[in-house]
């Protein structure tokens, strides 16, 4: 079938006098890849469903035995990591919601004729292209309740932002919101300038106020991609490590990311984690799921 | 209802001059069909109407009434746009409640009710309503975006080449339509169009626009009897009016190219010898043998109730309409002649019609 839809070589190329056919080039391109996929990515998954079912501890020398379903039993009975489970959702929904709000507001403002809008993009943009440890080390300076500048912009003398329980995981937040809120910004400009201008014109010429035209024309047509960075920023935000390891470690911001990386590298329990990084993937596949059922539902309105 | 005046209306878009000292007015109830060209600045003028755009210079009046700060919602027009502009994702009957559920007019459910199904009743779209709007043909869909003005009872129609994008006898159908509509509703409507045929058919007034000016206003038998230069000559009618440069000596039309044509003596001697365009529409010329003109068939199209014929006249072409039962063969030698009287001259060099200049 594949070969059915390539366009064929041409036999007077310089890769058919090489003795190159359409599926050698095909494989050429592919294989590579493909072999990469399984070593790095599918064996180390399936290898790992077995090391769940067992007491593995990478540490020891000790054979791993079968104990069946015991660390997934466990490990959903203990209200500890669901405490966990109830940070990373907090985190998830105040972060997200955050950038969605900053960052489909910023694309509203942008989406008009101002003056250098192409450099105030990409400006806007920057803060995405850094790297989470760099970001995370940046904020924990800013943060900085003796020094930080955040504290003296906003005069609040010595507060506690990273120490104190309560703020920490806000924090984190605000961070990943000042993070990713321009890539928000970056998929709602794409949507908010493909929606057609004469739409507008005629909503003018209907008399439809500002918020009715925002609510019956720009929302509804800008809802399938903003799903699309809604889906992609909560599954980023359900796995979020670095930002939240490098700022803190409190308690109350161990999401659920640390938990399992203190259990298989501080803990060494290297079968118990990898039930529970289980766990976390079939949350997130469904999480996803949930969403892109939805957004098939807005496409097809 | 409204009355509409544009004094000296100017736009320009940075160098370029979309429209000079625009100045027209159309009456209550009018049909006024704007005739242009791509680019002479008819959408322009229907923007500046709606509020979508601001003059650079002049004013524009709807009843006697300055609207120069005005919004588009103030204005209470309608605008018909050529590519439809249907809210998206909803249904026919939504799209038509759009303008009525806007916080800032306020109209009680029942009467929306009422005036949706009055709309789509007179658009013929009732069997529509609850379908998405992209799952309607080209001219469903302007039916629809049409409904969706006259929902409201605005105070001026504003329609910008709504037909061009559909097929030939939709087009036709919809012209009668939209014709039938205006006459029913005794609505004010601005009609622009390229198209001369849907000018003339539909128009209680047709202002010629060439270049951002306005050539020549007037009923269409104003337009299409008497134009006021060369080139209304050539933008209305289809095919369009034949232009001979030539020169008159006594009773009789020189042609540059040496044929004689019977002419009147209504003009006297006063251009005898100046260079003059002559005007004649192909109905107005005739093939008959022993006429005093000559030329050879060069093409014959039969459009069934007639036949349009170009002759060839030396370098010159000149198209006439004959019955359909005239039997010509190309590059046959036949001979031909004019009705005099419906002859218009124009000016050999400013192209400006005698009648009017006189």
């Amino acid at each position: 079938m594949a070969t059915v839809v390539m366009t064929s070589l041409d036999s007077k190329s310089r890769a058919a006098s090489r003795g190159l056919s359409d599926i050698k080039i095909r494989n050429l391109f592919i294989v590579p890849t493909i072999l990469f996929l399984i070593v790095f990515n599918i064996f180390p998954l399936i290898y790992s469903l077995g090391y769940s079912f067992t007491d593995f501890r990478a540490s020891t020398n000790a054979p791993a035995t079968f104990v069946g379903l015991q660390n997934y039993r466990e490990l959903l009975n203990d209200p500890f990591i669901w405490a966990n489970f109830a940070i990373t959702a907090k985190y998830v929904i105040v972060s997200v919601t955050g950038q969605v709000v900053v960052g489909f507001g910023t694309a509203m403002l942008l989406n008009r004729e101002i003056p250098f809008k192409g450099l105030i993009t990409t400006l806007l943009l920057l803060p995405m292209m850094l790297s989470m440890a760099v970001v995370g080390l940046f904020w924990k300076l800013l943060y900085d309740p003796s020094f930080g500048i955040i504290n003296y912009a906003l005069g609040l003398g010595s507060f506690e932002w990273l120490a104190n329980p309560d703020m920490a995981l806000y924090a984190v937040a605000i961070t990943d919101i000042w993070m990713w809120s321009p890539f928000v910004m970056l998929l709602s400009l794409a949507g908010l300038s493909a929606v057609p201008r004469h739409l507008y014109e005629a909503a003018a010429i209907d008399r439809a106020g500002p918020f009715y035209t925002f609510f019956r024309i720009t929302l509804p047509l800008v809802a399938p991609i903003l799903m699309i960075a809604i889906i992609f920023r909560t599954m980023e935000a359900f796995k979020t490590f670095d930002l939240a390891y490098i700022l803190t470690s409190q308690p109350t911001t161990e999401v659920i990311s640390i938990r399992l990386y203190k259990m298989a590298f501080q803990e060494w329990q290297t079968g118990r984690s990898c039930a529970l990084a289980y766990i976390v993937l079939i949350m997130v596949l469904a999480i996803t799921n949930i969403y892109v059922k939805y957004l098939n539902r807005v496409k097809e309105r | 209802m409204a009355h509409i005046e544009l004094k000296g209306i100017t736009k320009t878009f940075g160098t370029h001059t979309a429209l000079k000292d625009l100045s027209f007015e159309i009456a209550d109830g009018e049909f006024f069909v704007l005739l242009g060209e791509t680019g002479a600045g008819k959408t322009t003028t229907l923007r500046l109407i709606a509020g979508l755009e601001k003059p650079t210079g002049g004013q524009i009046f709807i009843d006697g009434e300055d609207v120069a700060d005005w919004g588009a919602a103030e204005r209470d027009v309608a605008l018909v746009l050529q590519q439809y502009s249907l809210y998206p994702r909803y249904t026919v009957r939504e799209n038509l409640e759009f303008p009525l559920k806007s916080r800032i007019r306020r109209v009680e459910p029942v009467e929306i009710k009422e005036r949706v199904a009055r709309a789509a009743r007179t658009l013929r779209i009732e069997h529509l309503l609850d379908r998405k709007t992209d799952r309607l043909s080209g001219g469903e869909m302007q039916r629809v975006s049409i409904g969706r003005a006259i929902v409201r009872k605005p105070r001026v129609f504003l329609m910008d080449e709504p037909l061009s994008a559909l097929d030939a006898k939709l087009r036709e159908a919809l012209r009668t339509e939209l014709k039938n509509l205006q006459m029913n509703l005794g609505a004010t409507f601005l009609f622009v169009t390229h198209d001369q045929i849907e000018a003339m058919s539909m128009g209680d007034k047709i202002g010629v626009l060439n270049n951002g000016q306005l050539v020549q206003t007037g009923t269409p038998q104003e337009i299409y009897g008497n134009p006021v230069n060369t080139f209304v000559a050539r933008a209305v009618g289809s095919p369009p009016m034949n232009l001979i440069s030539g020169r008159l000596a006594g009773s009789e039309a020189i042609a540059d190219e040496g044929y004689r044509l019977p002419f009147g003596t209504a003009f006297g001697t006063a251009v005898d010898g100046r260079p003059l365009t002559f005007g004649i529409r192909p109905e107005d010329l005739f093939l008959e043998s022993g006429a005093p003109g000559e030329a050879r068939v060069h093409d014959v199209e039969n459009h069934g109730v007639e036949k349009i014929v170009t002759l060839r006249t030396g370098n010159h072409f000149l198209q006439a309409t004959v019955p359909a039962q005239t039997d010509l063969e190309i590059e046959e030698s036949v001979r031909f002649s004019w009705n005099p009287e419906k002859v218009v001259l124009f000016d050999g060099g400013s192209g400006m019609s005698l009648r009017h200049a006189g």
